[in-house]
């Protein structure tokens, strides 16, 4: 059976269906699109039922020839660090058709098939193991939401969605330009191959600022962070969520699959690069995240100071792993960066859909506007809290797992990379409960704060499951982490020996 | 600390359901707070902190009087990443269950008096949730049996602590103070969490009994902060360890938060910022006595900082007119003695006194409560005055709980601030000799703050309105009724205690004190009982100076009034010095909270906004613009400007990289 392939094909099929049922039918667009996306989800129970945990090779592998002349195949599978992120993916599809079932009254069946258009692109990312299919899947993903942001966006949507586009469009060509090259070298586009594939140290290193600058946009790192920002503020609730919770992961996940196996000595010589721009995000952007005034700017702005965990997490690993070995704390480095990701989708997404649940009733981001919505909105405000204090990494809830274990890896590396990153405490702390107590406590500061409904049942059930998910990984995180086990042992073995010396 | 393979599995499931039962009844009370109704609520998580509480009793009986072996046990496996195995797990010995068996007392007391202090609050469900939930999270904090837990228990004491100042969540002075409580505490939890990391990292483990295992054989090893700089690991370790718990246990300068959390409601004040959650950072020193024990410097350290607490944060109390103010500088004051004792090696003296404090702090605090229900919420001592009358129960409870926290013989406080104090006269690490004259100094300036509190609100003339005074009455029996089995072990539990616990193999393994650290035991020597302690005391300077407090605080506030107003003109600068608090708000405020907001607005503005997007972005964008429109006379075309800037960068960089090949 073809799992991953039709977890790729039925959204992207189903996406067309959708447009077919056209604009005019906004409810059977509604419930196609949905359905879609709960058949994807379900043939996740089989995917995951199906994976073995106890080993590293890929699986549900999926190959065949595509363009024969560039030895290009249509090469598919999934190991212990693009399992999470499928199934997140699958996930967050349902989420989002779910919390858009009524804020979205325009072109309904065009907004719905660009999210079933997206969510098999993304998927087509994360299981991709040809280098061309995975730079195709990269690249189409940008469309879908690009119109999504340009169509259903704000007032600024246009620039939002130029500076998007050409950000992360500017970085992926010189990743192509290291995927032709790899390719040259080697003769194939297999990314397993290229793991394996001996390079000089000058070509590593190439190599890896063309995959950094790639990755670096979409993670996004400092200083090419800009775009997330005003993408976020312009984008549809659903758009943020989707960028936030699984978009940001692709870069990631880049670093996971190409920079660290293809170029470990290429890591070796640069990994401080990466460790610097990760520190500056989680303390710099940490203190600008502090005084936004707009809700959706201050969740974009933590997302990129959390996101900076991930990749500082990967990253410290490389040290430790070749001057002390494979060790606890370079394992947690990997692991802790991927549950990082993993629980950084869920906690964003969710904060994103909350500031949604506000946006829907004032058309509001603005922190002034609000004051007191505890008092209108209990429910609601119960669960915003939980998820802000899940942004602060609070012990019991996912945020905390990711950031404990980097942070103790890190300091196996070097205290100060310890030290740095554990501002975060104080820093998460401040931006979240700041903006807790501007917008939740406090009397009611206006009429419009006063007349909202708490939440309906359609949205306390996607907060209530997220929430559950929150805290489920938070409180017992190892079925996520022994997923990926055998993996991190995997690429940390591969970082640990040298490629130079074949070549 | 031996795993006990044939463990009854009874007892693994009494263990279980001693934290679960306060979190089965928060989420009840919480999530169906509605459904249940007032009375429902009070009464599902009451009982379920009474199951845990008589469970915690039960194991008491079982660990201190029947001798069992001390628990090892996990109950589920959190993660595992290589080798290492996080589990949950308890970790159940005599320092545990003394810590259980308190917490969930006055949790019950608390639970049971706040029927009454909440009564007509619209948040009652609510409030009773939190205080359950509280309670879970302070009984996975104690009965952890490894790092991660504790960490755990750690933060979310300090959520429900956030949720419940802040409980009023309509009042801005509420929600700055549990917002400050909270960072705060962070602050502490960084050194905290480095600590942790260092643990991992030296010993590969975060189970207490790997890691103490271990920790002997790394006395010689070091860490390097700054290059050339080396320091002893463990040393380093036990300091970022006790940061956390000056953020927790709120030592200077880390104590700002605890006079503000007096914003939340007086239950909580009570269990959480006075008995309990507070006096989570001594625990935890004395948890880890193995470790401290390595390091002389961090105990001197430890010692030095206590001190200082002790003395100083006492003498603020003084010029308080706030009621709970004053309760606050106080527990400030007191958890600087516990954390003296622990920087002089009394582990076990710091966890006596960690239970008398519980016992009268709670007790002053309930009562304060009480006045401030017969007074409808006025909290100003200046306008209080003459209640015996009135509330006599309050009356004598108070004064009980004052004289416990004095230490007068016979009454709880006595036996273990004595113990204290004797215990740092005997220590002979650096900072001993500084710390010995502020604990004795604390002794005046805490005899003189307790006293006053009780002048100024049951004696003298009645200082309120005429309407309210018409009102005023002692609260209902739940209001008394847990002051009154307060006030009991406040006054006998001293006396009772201090044999077996301090002087007996009480603690046995679960504290670890060098030989020639033993400050204890070489007090032990000379120690014949509490009664023959008690009229020792008389030929001790630490009598005289309660006598020497007590007489200033009489002439001062009940003699002659007119003296204090003399003494606030003659003392002034040191009174304005004490009414601000030593300016440390002032400071704080400006360079943190201020700064930080300002540095944040720069690096926006100037950084991202200037820089980045301005120059570096739609400067570019600007650049390409401009460089296309020259082009755009050669190209007949409209080529999108910015896709043939990609092209040229594409072209640039394969050229640049065939020439360097």
């Amino acid at each position: 059976m073809h799992l991953l392939s039709l977890l790729i094909w039925l959204p992207l099929f189903g996406s067309a269906l959708v447009l077919a049922a056209g604009d005019q039918r906004p409810v059977l667009a509604r419930w196609l699109a949905l359905l879609l996306m709960l058949g994807a989800l379900a043939l996740c129970v089989p995917l995951y039922g199906g994976f073995d945990s106890s080993t590293a090779a890929m699986q549900f592998v999926e190959k065949m020839p595509w363009i024969e002349a560039f030895n290009i195949h249509y090469h598919l599978g999934v190991d212990g660090f693009s399992m999470p992120l499928v199934l997140l993916t699958c996930f967050f599809g349902v989420i989002v058709v779910v919390a858009s079932w009524t804020s979205i009254q325009q072109r309904v069946a065009q907004y719905m098939a660009a999210f079933l258009l997206l969510q098999g692109l993304m998927v087509g990312v994360f299981v991709a193991l040809d280098g061309m299919l995975f730079y195709i899947f990269f690249e189409a993903m940008l469309i879908p939401m690009f119109l999504i942001i340009g169509i259903w966006g704000g007032e600024r949507r246009v620039y939002a969605t130029l500076k998007f586009f050409l950000y992360t469009f500017f970085g992926s060509v010189f990743m192509l330009v290291g995927l032709i090259w790899l390719y040259l070298q080697s003769g194939s586009f297999d990314i397993l191959a290229w793991h394996d594939f001996p390079l000089s140290l000058q070509a590593q290193k190439w190599l890896f600022m063309a995959f950094f600058i790639a990755f670096a946009v979409k993670v996004p790192m400092w200083p090419v962070h800009t775009w997330l920002p005003d993408a976020h503020v312009e984008a549809p609730t659903g758009g943020s969520v989707i960028l936030a919770a699984i978009m940001l992961k692709i870069g990631g996940y880049g670093f996971l699959r190409f920079s660290l196996p293809i170029t470990p000595d290429g890591s070796a010589a640069l990994d401080w690069l990466i460790i610097a721009l990760s520190l500056i995000a989680i303390v710099y952007i940490g203190l600008v995240a502090l005084v936004q005034l707009d809700m959706k700017k201050l969740i974009a702005y933590s997302s990129i100071a959390h996101m900076g965990f991930a990749t500082l997490g990967f990253f410290v690993v490389v040290s430790i792993v070749r001057e002390a070995g494979v060790t606890d704390a370079a394992n947690m480095g990997l692991t802790g960066g991927m549950v990082q990701m993993i629980s950084h989708g869920f906690i964003s997404g969710a904060l994103f859909l909350c500031v949604g649940v506000l946006y829907d009733r004032t058309h509001s981001r603005q922190i002034r506007d609000y004051g007191g919505v505890a008092i209108s909105m209990p429910w609601f405000a119960t669960f915003a809290v939980l998820f802000f204090m899940a942004n602060t990494g609070l012990p019991g809830t996912s945020g905390f797992v990711g950031e404990f274990f980097v942070i103790l890896s890190s300091f196996a590396a070097n205290f100060w990379y310890a030290a740095l990153a554990a501002l975060t405490l104080i820093l998460s702390a401040g931006y979240s409960l700041y903006l807790v107590k501007r917008v939740f406590f406090g009397d009611i500061k206006n009429k419009a704060v006063a007349e909202m409904q708490d939440l309906n049942k359609r949205e306390f059930a996607i907060l209530g499951i997220l929430a559950l998910a929150v805290l489920l990984l938070g409180v017992w995180p190892n079925p996520l982490v022994e997923l990926m086990q055998p993996s991190v042992e995997q690429l940390l073995s591969h970082i640990a020996l040298s490629k130079v010396s074949g070549s | 600390m031996t795993y006990k393979a044939d463990m009854n599995t009874d007892i693994f499931f009494i263990l279980l359901l001693i934290p679960l039962a306060p979190l089965f009844g928060a989420v009840l009370a919480g999530l169906f707070g509605r459904q249940l109704g007032r009375t429902g609520a009070h009464w599902l998580t009451i009982l379920s902190v009474a199951v845990s509480f008589l469970l915690s009793l039960y194991v008491f009986k079982l660990i201190v009087f029947d001798g069992m072996a001390p628990i090892n046990t996990s109950v589920y496996t959190w993660a595992v990443t290589g080798n290492l195995n996080i589990e949950i797990g308890f970790l159940i010995d005599s320092l545990t269950v003394v810590m259980m068996t308190v917490v969930t007392f006055v949790s019950l007391m608390v639970h049971i008096y706040t029927v009454g202090y909440m009564h007509d609050d619209p948040g009652y469900q609510r409030f009773f949730s939190y205080i359950a939930l509280f309670t879970f999270a302070m009984l996975m904090l104690v009965m952890a049996n490894n790092f991660l837990q504790l960490f755990f228990g750690w933060e979310a004491v300090g959520l429900v602590s956030y949720l419940l100042i802040g409980f009023w969540f309509k009042k801005e002075s509420a929600i700055f103070a549990n917002l400050k409580a909270f960072l705060v505490n962070r602050v502490g939890d960084i050194g905290f969490l480095i600590g942790i990391a260092a643990i991992m990292v030296s010993f590969d483990s975060l189970d207490y009994a790997e890691v103490f295992a271990r920790a002997p054989q790394a006395t010689a090893q070091t860490i390097s902060i700054f290059p050339g700089v080396e320091w002893a690991l463990l040393t380093f370790i036990c300091i970022c360890l006790f940061i956390g718990a000056m953020g927790k246990s709120a030592q200077a300068p880390l104590h700002v938060w605890l006079p503000d959390s007096m914003e939340g409601p007086t239950p909580i004040s009570a269990l959480i910022h006075a008995a309990t959650m507070v006096t989570a950072g001594i625990f935890m020193v004395a948890r880890m006595s193995p470790l401290f024990e390595l390091s002389e410097a961090a105990l001197s350290f430890v010692l030095v900082i206590g001190a200082i607490t002790a003395l100083f944060m006492g003498m603020v109390g003084l010029v308080q007119n706030d009621i709970k103010r004053v309760i606050a500088y106080s527990t400030l004051s007191q958890l600087g003695y516990m954390t003296v004792a622990l920087g002089a090696s009394a582990y076990s003296a710091a966890i006596f006194h960690l239970m008398t404090h519980a016992f009268f702090k709670a007790l002053l605090f309930l009562a304060a409560g009480s006045v401030i229900i017969a007074l409808h919420h006025r909290q100003d001592m200046r306008e209080m005055g003459g209640l015996r009358k009135y509330t006599p129960i309050t009356f004598a409870t108070a004064w009980v709980g004052s004289l416990a926290l004095m230490g007068v013989p016979l009454f709880s406080g006595f036996y273990s601030k004595d113990i204290i104090i004797e215990a740092v006269q005997l220590a002979s690490r650096p900072g001993a000799d500084f710390a010995y004259w502020c604990v004795l100094l604390g002794v005046v300036v805490t005899a003189m703050y307790s006293l006053r509190l009780l002048f100024l609100v049951f004696h003298g003339e009645a200082r309120m309105e005429k309407s309210i005074q018409e009102h005023v009455h002692e609260p209902g029996w739940v209001v008394t009724v847990p002051l009154i089995l307060l006030a009991i072990p406040s006054l006998l539990i001293g006396y009772i205690a201090i044999e077996p616990m301090l002087f007996g193999n009480f603690f046995g393994d679960a504290i670890y004190v060098a030989a020639n650290h033993d400050v204890v035991a070489e007090i032990g020597e000379h120690f014949h009982g509490p009664l023959a302690m008690a009229l020792h005391a008389f030929t001790t300077p630490v009598f005289w100076l309660v006598a020497l407090g007590s007489s200033l605080a009489v002439a001062i506030w009940y003699w002659k009034p007119e003296l204090a107003i003399w003494c606030r003109q003659r003392f002034s600068p040191l009174v304005l010095v004490l009414e601000k608090k030593y300016w440390f708000d002032e400071a704080y405020q400006a360079v943190f909270a201020r700064g930080g907001s300002k540095l944040g607005y720069g690096l926006w503005r100037f950084g991202d906004v200037a820089v980045i997007d301005n120059l570096m972005v739609n400067g570019s964008a600007a650049v390409v613009g401009w460089f296309s429109n020259l082009l755009r006379y050669l190209q007949s075309g409209y080529l999108y400007h910015y896709a043939f800037a990609m092209i040229v960068g594409l072209i640039m960089l394969i050229f640049t990289y065939i020439i360097l090949a």
